[in-house]
């Protein structure tokens, strides 16, 4: 096990806890930035997916994660942030490098007005009322028809920088590589925030609203914060969800996704940003994994077998298995499992203890 | 002028007067104890100071000023910190970072500076950095440093919170039941601490405590309350003779009473 031998303030402060630390995610990101070179078309669009539902997740994260609310109504702010992004560009003009940020903008204002009058809502009302509002923002689409296409849905244009194509298809390495850029740009955010005294009054609102309120954290408008950073974030990836996607109709963002966006936080693990990267990759590669064994049994048996609804049945099954064996999520088994290693042979079984942080209700008042 | 006046406040839930038009005042720089039997109203008194009850009647004062018209989370802002008998910290967070959660009030960067980590926001880290550490060199708190409370026994826990009060940097710190449940030892570390507190911090102490040994040997003055109501106000000494108090705690021999052999 490693120990860091501090000398300076800094040493807590700091991005990366010591030196080997960086040098792995370091790594990591030049893998990122190497690999589509040597993948296929569809592996590199596979990838792609991927970092657009970790971005999505990452948004998710930081409400329920780190501030501890509850939200089903997330979908609703990927549309808010797809719909955003395109029809800046397709109305107003405006070139991809400032409808990308606006659209995030957008969407977490959208975030706020509704962090406002919820913000006495705990646990399972909030689900309701954000459900509510992914229901709602799902017919606004189609009653805005002027506006968003109704449910013929709009195309996404091809993203154009300074003159330079990126496009799903055309150029899937660089619009891979832009993905990656905002990934990364989300990652630092997330990181700065957490170890920064808006991180931490996220945290203290999570574990206890009580005592936030006695250090001084003003609870309602952090939450209204926290709401609105995840709703921004969640927007920049609808927006480039809409251009990965490039036709998109209200269908595109119903209730399942928001349901699908909490299975893959808490199938990733709550309150880290690898949970959300595990969970994305679970979600976005599930489809192909479950056509995959689909055909190969086709395959053996010879018989063509479909059976609808498969995807959310198999969804559904893993989430149970989660919540009942790993309730920490595929990165609370990944600190397990390193920690078994690191400690050999010194584990004991209740190292980790359940965590309890989730929908948690408030004891006074 | 006191510190901390509380004039004629009433409470009630419902039908139960919580309690019943207390006055009292803390001096800046003493420590001034709450005692009473349970369900006396001390908590609650604490919780009134702290701005999560509102006093159908009367008026509280910090340095002169009324804070009844302040939310909840301005009351650390004016130098008011607490801890809670049944521990409030945040479970999923190291000691450090319930910690430097204390520093809220200093805080001066906002959401922008820090999503980007600017350099004033690192300086400004540096600083709180610091000021935590003084409280973790004070508490003796340094081999728990990165451990996370869910982890922590229960005597480190109540130490944490108090640490967690004092990186506030109060003027006035409200300590509640601050050595329920701890050992000899650790009662006395409490005794010390309340004492460095007062002297080497020179801030002012409102605490309830059950422990009469520890109210005695640390506390300038002490109010004894029950049923919502003040008994007596004096030093250890003289409240633990008042005939009232004794009553409370003790009961007093009925007159008619006959021992049937």
């Amino acid at each position: 096990m490693r120990t860091v031998f501090k000398t300076t303030y800094d040493a807590d402060i700091n991005l990366f806890r010591h030196g080997a630390q960086a040098f792995w995610y370091l790594s990591l990101l030049a893998l990122m930035i190497v690999l589509p070179f040597f993948l296929s078309d569809f592996a590199i669009g596979e990838m792609t997916n991927v970092l657009i539902w970790a971005i999505a997740g990452m948004g998710l994260m930081i409400l329920v994660g780190q501030t501890g609310q509850a939200s089903l109504g997330h979908a609703a702010f990927l549309a808010i942030g797809c719909y955003a992004n395109v029809l800046l560009q397709e109305r107003l003009g405006l070139p991809f490098i400032l409808s990308l940020p606006l659209a995030g903008i957008i969407a977490g204002l959208s975030g706020v007005a509704l962090a406002i009058p919820t913000s006495k809502l705990h646990g399972i009302y909030l689900a309701i009322a954000t459900l509510a509002v992914s229901i709602l923002v799902d017919d606004l689409i189609v009653i805005a028809e002027p506006l968003t296409g109704g449910i013929n849905g709009l195309l996404a244009p091809t993203i154009d920088i300074f003159g330079i194509q990126f496009d799903r298809y055309g150029t899937p390495v660089r619009f891979y590589g832009l993905i990656l850029f905002v990934t990364v740009l989300v990652v630092l955010a997330y990181r700065n925030i957490q170890r920064s005294p808006l991180g931490r009054s996220f945290a203290a609102v999570r574990d206890s609203e009580i005592s936030a309120q006695a250090m001084g954290v003003n609870v309602a408008r952090t939450k209204a914060v926290a709401f609105g950073i995840s709703t921004a974030i969640t927007g920049l990836a609808g927006a480039l969800m809409g251009h990965f996607a490039g036709i998109f109709n209200n269908e595109t963002f119903t209730i399942i996704i928001s349901i699908q966006m909490l299975l893959m936080i808490v199938i990733g693990g709550l309150g880290s940003i690898h949970g959300a990267f595990f969970g994305a990759v679970v979600i976005a590669l599930l489809p192909q994994a479950i056509a995959r064994v689909r055909d190969g049994i086709g395959a053996l048996t010879g018989t063509s077998i479909a059976i609808p609804g498969m995807e959310s049945a198999v969804f559904g099954a893993i989430l149970i298995l989660f919540i009942l064996f790993e309730p920490m999520g595929i990165y609370g088994r990944w600190l397990k499992i390193r920690t078994y290693f690191e400690l050999f042979p010194f584990y004991r079984r209740d190292m980790f203890r359940r965590q309890r942080s989730y929908l948690k209700t408030e004891r006074m008042r | 002028m006191s510190l901390l006046e509380v004039e004629n406040v009433t409470l009630k839930f419902g039908g139960v007067t919580a309690v019943n038009n207390v006055s009292f005042s803390v001096e800046e720089g003493e420590v001034f104890a709450l005692v009473g039997p349970n369900g006396a109203g001390k908590s609650t008194l604490f919780n009134l100071v702290s701005r999560f009850y509102d006093p159908v009647a009367g008026d509280i004062r910090f340095a002169g000023e009324s804070i009844l018209k302040k939310a909840p989370h301005e009351i650390a802002r004016l130098g008011i910190a607490r801890t809670f008998q049944n521990i409030e910290l945040f479970e999923q967070a190291t000691v450090l970072q319930n910690l430097l959660v204390g520093r809220h009030r200093h805080r001066r960067g906002n959401m922008f500076s820090e999503t980007l980590f600017t350099p004033f926001v690192r300086r400004e880290e540096r600083r709180h950095r610091e000021a935590v550490e003084k409280v973790i060199d004070f508490l003796d708190l340094q081999p728990y440093r990165e451990k996370y409370i869910a982890g922590l026994p229960y005597g480190v826990r109540k130490v944490v919170e108090m640490g967690r009060a004092l990186a506030i940097e109060p003027r006035l710190l409200l300590l509640d039941e601050p050595a329920s449940g701890l050992s000899v030892e650790e009662t006395q570390d409490v005794a010390f601490w309340v004492e460095d507190i007062k002297t080497q911090m020179g801030v002012t102490v409102l605490m309830v405590e059950h422990d009469m040994h520890l109210v005695a040997s640390v506390s300038d003055r002490v109010m004894a309350l029950a049923d919502g109501k003040t008994l007596a106000i004096g030093t250890a000494q003289e409240v633990q003779n008042h005939p009232k108090v004794i009553e409370a705690y003790i009961g007093v021999a009925d007159e008619n009473e006959r021992v049937v052999a």
